[in-house]
């Protein structure tokens, strides 16, 4: 899917959020000078090509009592990634999950996934139930736990519009 | 935070639905009057539990580049390490994390010609190795964060 000015304008007009107000597309609409319905149909195209992952709420993870949050990372057979990363991903308690290149001999991990929970104890458990899931698909793993945020700024685009 | 506040952050991480009338539709299923989700809405957003709501833009889909990155910082230079690599804008996040690999960081660019760019310039900056990771592949997630 190619966008278009007006596609780019409507991402530039909701990317910091959405109109908290009765009708949100149709303020979206009026901001650009275009109809509602434009706006809906586009958005629903660009929901459809996943140029828009989903339209949702995005908890705080600290806000909710999720205090411990690890990137576990799993060598696993290149032949079999796919096929367990797509089981990974249906975890609650993932948030992402990707392949990622190595970088032997120091880094020997290909698959990554954030696992979020309120306790120490439960986040042993999420790690068992991964070990469980990937079993002898898994030659060795490990997780890191972030110890400090240095730069979150976020992934806002900027100059879209003239891009 | 009470339970009707749970059930809205519970609900919405799901998705939420593009037509006339989004929040009447939303507030229907949670049984609650619209102004009432409208404003909890707003009261959620503005004490910060939730970090936003509205649509997530996939970043490559939109003709830019992402990808992650790590480098090993030695203990003596490591808040030097961590604000020559602060300074680039094209960074959207870094996060210490306990591993030899200690920095761990997020470059966002408008092309993926300028990822190799951003790369090569910290690594001349820092004289240290940048291990890039972009991703192969990424997995569909469902996650859900009970409140």
């Amino acid at each position: 899917m190619k966008l278009d000015a007006v596609d780019r304008e409507i991402i530039q007009q909701t990317q910091a959020g959405l109109p908290l107000v009765s009708k949100p597309y149709h303020a979206i609409a009026e901001k650009i000078g275009i109809t509602a319905q434009e706006v809906i149909r586009r958005m629903t195209c660009m929901q459809e090509h996943g140029i828009i992952r989903r339209i949702a709420a995005i908890p705080n993870h600290y806000r909710l009592g999720y205090r411990f949050n690890g990137m576990t990372v799993w060598d696993v057979d290149d032949q079999y990634i796919d096929e367990l990363g797509a089981k990974v991903g249906q975890l609650t308690f993932v948030s992402h999950c990707y392949h990622r290149p190595r970088h032997l001999p120091e880094w020997p991990y290909n698959l990554f996934a954030m696992v979020h929970s309120k306790t120490e104890q439960e986040i042993k458990i999420q790690i068992d139930v991964l070990s469980e899931m990937l079993g002898s698909y898994s030659r060795g793993h490990d997780v890191l736990y972030s110890t400090r945020i240095l730069k979150k700024t976020g992934l806002r685009i900027k100059n879209y519009v003239s891009a | 935070m009470d339970d009707t506040d749970k059930a809205i952050i519970n609900y919405l991480q799901k998705g939420f639905p593009i037509c006339e009338s989004p929040y009447q539709l939303v507030s229907e299923q949670l049984g609650i009057p619209e102004a009432e989700l409208l404003q909890r809405l707003q009261k959620l957003l503005d004490e910060g539990t939730l970090s936003r709501f509205g649509p997530m833009y996939h970043a490559e889909a939109m003709g830019g580049a992402l990808t992650l990155a790590a480098i090993k910082a030695p203990e003596q230079q490591f808040d030097e390490i961590a604000e020559i690599i602060n300074r680039f804008p094209e960074v959207a996040h870094n996060y210490q994390r306990n591993h030899d690999l200690n920095l761990w960081f997020v470059i966002a660019t408008e092309s993926s010609d300028r990822i190799q760019e951003v790369i090569q310039s910290i690594e001349e900056q820092t004289r240290l190795q940048v291990y890039n990771m972009p991703k192969c592949k990424e997995y569909f997630v469902q996650l859900q964060l009970e409140a």
